[in-house]
């Protein structure tokens, strides 16, 4: 019994765990090509969530059209946030563009509880709520999506960025700004468009969790945790974003594990990612992927 | 050679200043289509600030910069690369982490038609295609600047005097028609000068490019400049071909070192 529970325990943390990549993954995404850390990663899932079941109860919207409405609606408050809020903070210390990320943050739950109100809403039913069968263990279908999904997002951010042209310009531009204009890329194009990939893929990741846990105020703890995710796994490296975020999926489901079979702290599950975080932080500085940046005197 | 062709590159009493210091004061030259030329001046006399002015980095404070008799003192530098203007840098500046290929494809940006979409979709939405059309392109500067041996070797580790030759052909792979280069040849040994010089030349020569060069070593500019013009804390002292500029006597008292408190700048 014990045994399976922990199997089962570990399969949620791996799903858990590529959702957390995947917002990991947005959130290196706008510290690398724009420096800014995005304190406010979570309420993209929030107001991504949000709006899709908006959409899909108030407007009556089937899912099917809601889902890329959506994403639509989601690149261009992607844009209009970078261009309003963050660009004029070029240029500004980076402590003052954490505090405007922290301040929208809070405006956004603010405004988000002041429209939908503070309670979960559960989303209409669109995949069957019924778990199905994996190897002899309950998977919520919405889940196996999720981690299909985020599969296909990963793959696509790696060949976005090992190909296209704005891939390559961003991380051009993450390296060198300077000479990325000089070679005829638009700085202002590429965090623009950070932002705008950022936010869809929150919003899917928050459409997603949605689903399985109701949408409420809750979605934005998903900024919190995907925190110790990416210092884990080093700010600036994508692949330590994927590979934190399953860390932390797990950790937190075998803490529970833990917790719940040994120790009956309660809430260890919460906590838990962060003392790891501490432990790898104070072993490697950088993050397990991260760049030492080396100051030269 | 080229006395009847028209400017491609006109700056125009150009000043450039920060705070109280005066980089540049009211610089005016032309350059002429096809051809190669130098800037040259003592440390610190204002030439790589006048190279920014030309490429964008710095906004004049006053005076204008015609690319083709248009206007673009207003343009950003990444408008005025599209424009036809490349350049490389003073001190190396290549994508560390990047493949040789992966820089030169760099520079190809605004010549490139696929989008975010195209991109993640490589093999249906033609991304691919054009890709290697690009290559092929990518490929003749490489070939040019005798890398191919290095295509895919990541350029942080590659040493020092080919990582100048890969960022020049990064510059090249913009297609500019004016390109404009921040001491090629610094740091080099006498044979990687060599080498640099005849790139230079041939680039000049046989792929049509303008040249505006900044070196320090003076056989070098001597050697191949069509046009030298002389520098000296931010003015213009002199302007001509190399033997013009290398008897004018403000230039021997100001650069070459003829006091004994002149510092040797080579």
């Amino acid at each position: 019994m014990t045994s399976s529970l922990l199997l089962q325990l570990i399969i949620n943390g791996l799903i858990v765990g590529t959702l957390y990549g995947v917002v990991a993954m947005c959130f290196v995404l706008i510290y690398k090509s724009t420096q800014v850390v995005n304190f406010a990663q979570g309420e993209f899932l929030l107001i991504g969530a949000w709006t899709c079941w908006w959409l899909v109860t108030s407007m009556e919207l089937p899912f099917w059209f809601a889902f890329p409405m959506t994403f639509v609606f989601m690149m261009v408050f992607g844009i209009v946030l970078q261009m309003v809020v963050l660009r004029p903070l070029i240029g500004e210390p980076v402590i003052s563009v954490i505090m405007v990320t922290i301040g929208l943050s809070i405006f956004f739950q603010a405004v988000i509880k002041s429209i939908f109100g503070v309670w979960a809403q559960p989303f209409p039913e669109i995949f069957p709520v019924k778990s199905v069968d994996v190897f002899g263990l309950a998977v919520q279908p919405a889940y196996l999506m999720s981690l299909v999904v985020s599969l296909v997002i990963m793959v696509a951010f790696a060949w976005f960025f090992k190909y296209s042209r704005m891939g390559l310009a961003m991380r051009a531009t993450a390296f060198n700004q300077q000479v990325a204009q000089s070679l005829g890329i638009s700085v202002k194009n590429v965090f623009a468009m950070a932002w705008a990939i950022s936010a869809m893929v929150s919003a899917l990741a928050g459409v997603v969790v949605g689903m399985v846990n109701g949408v409420s105020s809750a979605l934005s703890f998903f900024g919190i945790k995907v925190f110790p995710a990416v210092i884990v796994g080093g700010l600036d490296s994508i692949v330590g974003a994927i590979i934190g975020g399953l860390i932390i999926g797990l950790l937190e489901n075998l803490a529970e594990y833990a917790d719940g079979q040994f120790l009956h702290l309660g809430n260890l599950y919460t906590v838990a990612p962060f003392y790891v975080l501490v432990i790898i932080l104070m072993i490697k500085p950088y993050g397990l992927f991260g760049t030492k940046t080396i100051e030269r005197v | 050679m080229s006395e009847t062709k028209s400017p491609v590159l006109e700056v125009r009493n150009v000043s450039l200043g920060f705070g109280g210091v005066r980089a540049l004061t009211d610089v005016s030259f032309e350059v002429r289509q096809g051809e190669l030329f130098s800037i040259i001046g003592p440390n610190g006399a204002g030439k790589t600030s006048m190279l920014n002015c030309i490429s964008g980095r710095y906004r004049p404070s006053s005076g204008r910069v015609l690319l083709d008799g248009r206007d673009v003192t207003p343009l950003t530098p990444n408008v005025r690369a599209t424009l036809g203007l490349g350049r490389t840098f003073q001190n190396l500046a290549l994508f560390g982490h990047m493949s040789v290929l992966d820089n030169i494809m760099v520079g190809r940006h605004h010549l490139l038609r696929n989008n975010a979409l195209t991109g993640a979709l490589y093999w249906l939405g033609g991304a691919r295609r054009e890709e290697l059309a690009h290559r092929r392109k990518v490929e003749d500067i490489i070939d040019f600047l005798e890398i191919a041996h290095i295509r895919k070797a990541v350029a942080g580790t590659l040493p020092y005097g080919l990582r100048k030759r890969v960022e020049l052909a990064r510059a090249m792979a913009v297609e500019p028609r004016v390109i404009l280069l921040d001491e090629p040849m610094a740091g080099m040994n006498l044979e990687e000068k060599e080498d640099m010089a005849r790139y230079i030349v041939d680039l000049n020569e046989e792929w049509g490019m303008t040249v505006i060069m900044i070196e320090h070593d003076m056989g070098v500019v001597m050697d191949i400049s069509h046009r030298v013009m002389v520098l000296e804390f931010g003015r213009k002292i002199a302007e001509g071909l190399p033997d013009e500029v290398m008897n004018d006597e403000r230039v021997k008292v100001a650069y070459l070192g003829v006091d004994d408190d002149e510092e040797q700048v080579a």
